[in-house]
């Protein structure tokens, strides 16, 4: 029986206009050859969302749908609406992860889309906002298949639920001189060491991993992740002034003053009268402005690392966090480096596992028992880099002071050796 | 029965495998990179070999067509390799500076927009929306492609003062993140609720302690059990919505559509920051939503024209001030404007700088 292509008035007029249309896809799936499952799939979905947009509602609902031995990975999606759009009454869709930094051959994508034409709606999301592959439409009997195959690809599902989540990655190392660590190690590192946290979730809410190379911040962790791992470097930034001064000569020196000197935020830079740079390491803060102006003739120092900033997420339920800085510096190149790391790592999970209320996230329990609690649970010693400035009331009790400021000397005893 | 399999737990695979051959040989190699026109960078290795990278734009929401011809690109250009941003554009590379234009070429004549590099306005990250979400107030996709027929020239070009990221949510869990510009679902009345199912589907001590202003209780409604709202403490941000579907937030008439500006993630110059509330109450008017689209135009204009070369949105803002933005976009600054929440006075005034 051919079924008819729905009425989809509204949705037609997302067909216009310059940019690529979704709808135009979709259509395509539904238009596409009668014996493929994506063709009457497709009718129905359009039926429904066209349904959305007259009356201005979602209608699905979740359930429960996995795949044998995992607890999460699948969003399960049951239509309201299921007797008038019944072919695709199930739609869920299936998280898979993609490799760091969102590469791909041709032959894995087109090995992808044959998969999904055989057992799924033919929709795929590149990508969902954790960083997942989704895709999207598969009906429950479908589900084992369609997984059986991609994990055979060697690819693995991601993580959903109060669990950890896949994570994202910028481009690091394989194209941008100014990554500052291998952000597609550290999170193939970090990501493969906790797949029994992100396929049977058992946190109390979820728990996310990005990683950018350095204070650009390319894969948006800063606010985005719980643990949010940047590239920085301690040592100077490295100058070429023979570059800085072609610079100034491409910018005008007025320009290249209102472009480079002007934005520094922490005034460390200053021009010289032959036009070379003047840079105040002591005072710079390695945010890469001045080094995303002058790309050719300025680079991060030598001595690179990462710092972490812990509790980034967005309003639900005590409103809106950034991470803050819990390590301000660690090496990550050796061995060595990534076991600490994991093992921080794991620490943090654990806390979380064991402290956070029942859908709070990381952020949210640090804003409730306080840094320096969480700080002397993990272990990490206090830094001046976590502080914005101190604090400015006077409710703390303080008769612990002289042993505080003792071990601090210590601190700085034992880091001068 | 077959005996189940049982999955392979692979984890996340090498990058390395997928990469282009000449990333792989540069890998943490690179000297510099610089843009020879918007929609190409070029990177240059410590070798002197040199990788040019064509940034496109797609709907994100991609069939197995769209895909497949996306690798024919690929196949005839990159040695069939591509890659994808976090912010869903695609990007193909190749070390063949000659190829580019003609790259650039096949990619518009299959209706790929050129762009999103540099100063530009990239990509609209979005969620999914009605096409697929079990909470959504609106269709972020929809959103996203009538706004982005309307922004396509300024994708295309790198003419704005920094780049400038927007984003799009379908409800309050705010899912597209901090963005220069931030277009999300903004619900103006409490729920309704359908007191027949609440018992059975949702569990009731979990949905009162989402609540962020401690204005759900239990109650007996009808002989039974059921949840009540304090619609008087009630903010209507829908935390209750997803673990109690029965409590329903949507609302064709008063889920209406706010846009906020100024967010960064990055700590480039500034410190990272969140969006400030600008507009509210405009219409979720699928499948066009016009009033979205004006309020962000101008909002972009006046950036565009006003601000300095390398300010972000929200260190333009902090630079003329927050009386000089509501002047110069004409939009109305109301009490809704004000923080009232938990640490809310740290977004006052608490000074004599004031601007005229």
């Amino acid at each position: 029986m051919t079924k008819k292509m729905p009425p989809t008035p509204m949705l037609d007029q997302l067909e216009s206009g310059p940019w690529p249309s979704f709808v135009t896809g979709l259509k395509r799936l539904a238009e596409g050859d009668e014996g493929k499952a994506h063709s009457g799939i497709m009718k129905s979905l359009l039926g429904q969302l066209e349904h959305s947009y007259q009356t201005r509602k979602g209608y699905w609902k979740g359930g429960t749908v996995g795949v044998f031995g995992y607890g999460a990975g699948v969003i399960p999606r049951f239509s309201e609406v299921a007797e008038q759009y019944p072919e695709s009454s199930e739609f869920h869709t299936l998280r898979i992860m993609p490799a760091p930094g969102f590469f791909y051959d041709t032959k894995t994508l087109r090995q992808m889309c044959d998969i999904w034409e055989e057992h799924g709606s033919g929709l795929i999301a590149l990508h969902g906002q954790s960083g997942d592959i989704m895709f999207q439409g598969c009906r429950t009997d479908q589900v084992q298949p369609a997984w059986d195959k991609l994990n055979e690809m060697g690819f693995d599902m991601g993580g959903a639920g109060a669990g950890v989540r896949t994570a994202a990655s910028c481009v690091g190392p394989a194209r941008c001189e100014q990554a500052c660590f291998d952000t597609l190690e550290a999170h193939r590192t970090i990501i493969n060491d906790f797949t029994d946290d992100i396929h049977r979730p058992s946190l109390p809410y979820k728990l996310k991993f990005k990683f950018s190379g350095c204070a650009n911040d390319c894969a948006n962790a800063t606010q985005r992740a719980d643990v949010a791992i940047l590239g920085t470097w301690k040592d100077d930034m490295q100058v070429d002034q023979t570059e800085v001064q072609a610079k100034v000569r491409q910018l005008g020196r007025k320009e290249f003053i209102n472009q480079v000197i002007r934005m520094c935020p922490t005034q460390a830079l200053g021009l010289n009268d032959d036009d070379t740079l003047d840079i105040d390491n002591k005072s710079c803060v390695r945010c890469m402005h001045c080094i995303n102006v002058c790309t050719k003739a300025l680079e991060p120092g030598k001595d690179r690392g990462i710092c972490i900033l812990v509790g980034g997420k967005r309003t639900l339920k005590i409103g809106d966090l950034m991470g803050t800085v819990v390590i301000p510096f660690m090496k990550l190149e050796s061995e060595e480096d990534y076991e600490k790391l994991l093992e921080l790592a794991h620490n943090m999970l654990d806390f979380f596992a064991d402290n956070a209320l029942e859908h709070e996230r990381t952020g949210e329990m640090i804003e409730r028992i306080g840094l320096v609690n969480y700080l002397e649970a993990l272990g990490l010693p206090l830094d001046v880099n976590m502080i914005n400035q101190p604090r400015t009331n006077s409710y703390i009790r303080t008769d612990g002071w002289e042993e505080e400021a003792r071990k601090w000397a210590g601190r700085k005893t034992s880091a001068a050796e | 029965m077959s005996e189940l399999r049982r999955p392979i737990e692979s984890g996340v695979p090498d990058s390395k495998q997928f990469m282009h051959p000449a990333l792989v040989r540069n890998y943490g190699k690179w000297a510099f990179h610089d843009r020879p026109r918007p929609g190409v960078l070029r990177h240059v290795s410590d070798t002197g070999e040199a990788v040019f990278t064509v940034k496109a734009g797609t709907q994100r929401q991609l069939d197995v067509f769209t895909i497949r011809k996306l690798c024919d690109i690929a196949d005839a250009f990159c040695d069939g390799h591509v890659r994808f941003t976090i912010r869903s554009s695609v990007e193909f590379m190749t070390t063949d500076e000659s190829k580019v234009q003609p790259l650039i070429d096949r990619l518009e004549a299959d209706g790929f927009p050129v762009g999103g590099t540099g100063n530009s306005v990239g990509f609209i990250s979005h969620t999914q929306g009605w096409l697929h979400c079990d909470i959504p107030g609106t269709d972020a996709s929809g959103v996203v492609k009538a706004l982005m027929d309307e922004l396509v020239d300024e994708f295309k070009s790198e003419e704005m003062p920094n780049r400038v990221k927007i984003t799009t949510s379908c409800c309050q869990i705010n899912c597209g993140g901090q963005g220069d510009i931030a277009i999300n679902v903004q619900h103006t009345k409490p729920p309704v609720i359908n007191h027949a199912l609440v018992a059975g589907v949702c569990e009731r001590p979990a949905v009162i302690a989402r609540c962020p202003v401690a204005a759900i209780r239990p109650a007996l409604v009808d002989g039974k059990p059921s949840l009540e709202v304090d619609e008087k403490k009630c903010v209507c941000c829908g935390a209750c919505y997803p673990p109690c579907p029965p409590m329903q937030i949507n609302d064709p008439v008063h889920s209406k559509i706010a846009i906020w500006v100024g967010g960064k993630h990055s700590s480039t110059r500034s410190k990272p920051m969140f969006h400030k509330l600008v507009a509210a109450g405009l219409p979720n008017n699928a499948p066009r939503w016009p009033e979205v689209a004006e309020v962000v135009k101008k909002i972009l204009s006046v950036y565009k024209a006003d601000a300095r070369a390398w300010e972000r949105m929200g260190e333009w803002i902090e630079r003329i001030g927050w009386p000089r933005f509501f002047e110069l976009t004409e939009l109305p600054f109301t009490k809704y404007h004000v923080d009232n929440w938990r640490g809310g006075r740290a977004n006052l005034n608490a000074s004599a700088h004031l601007h005229f």
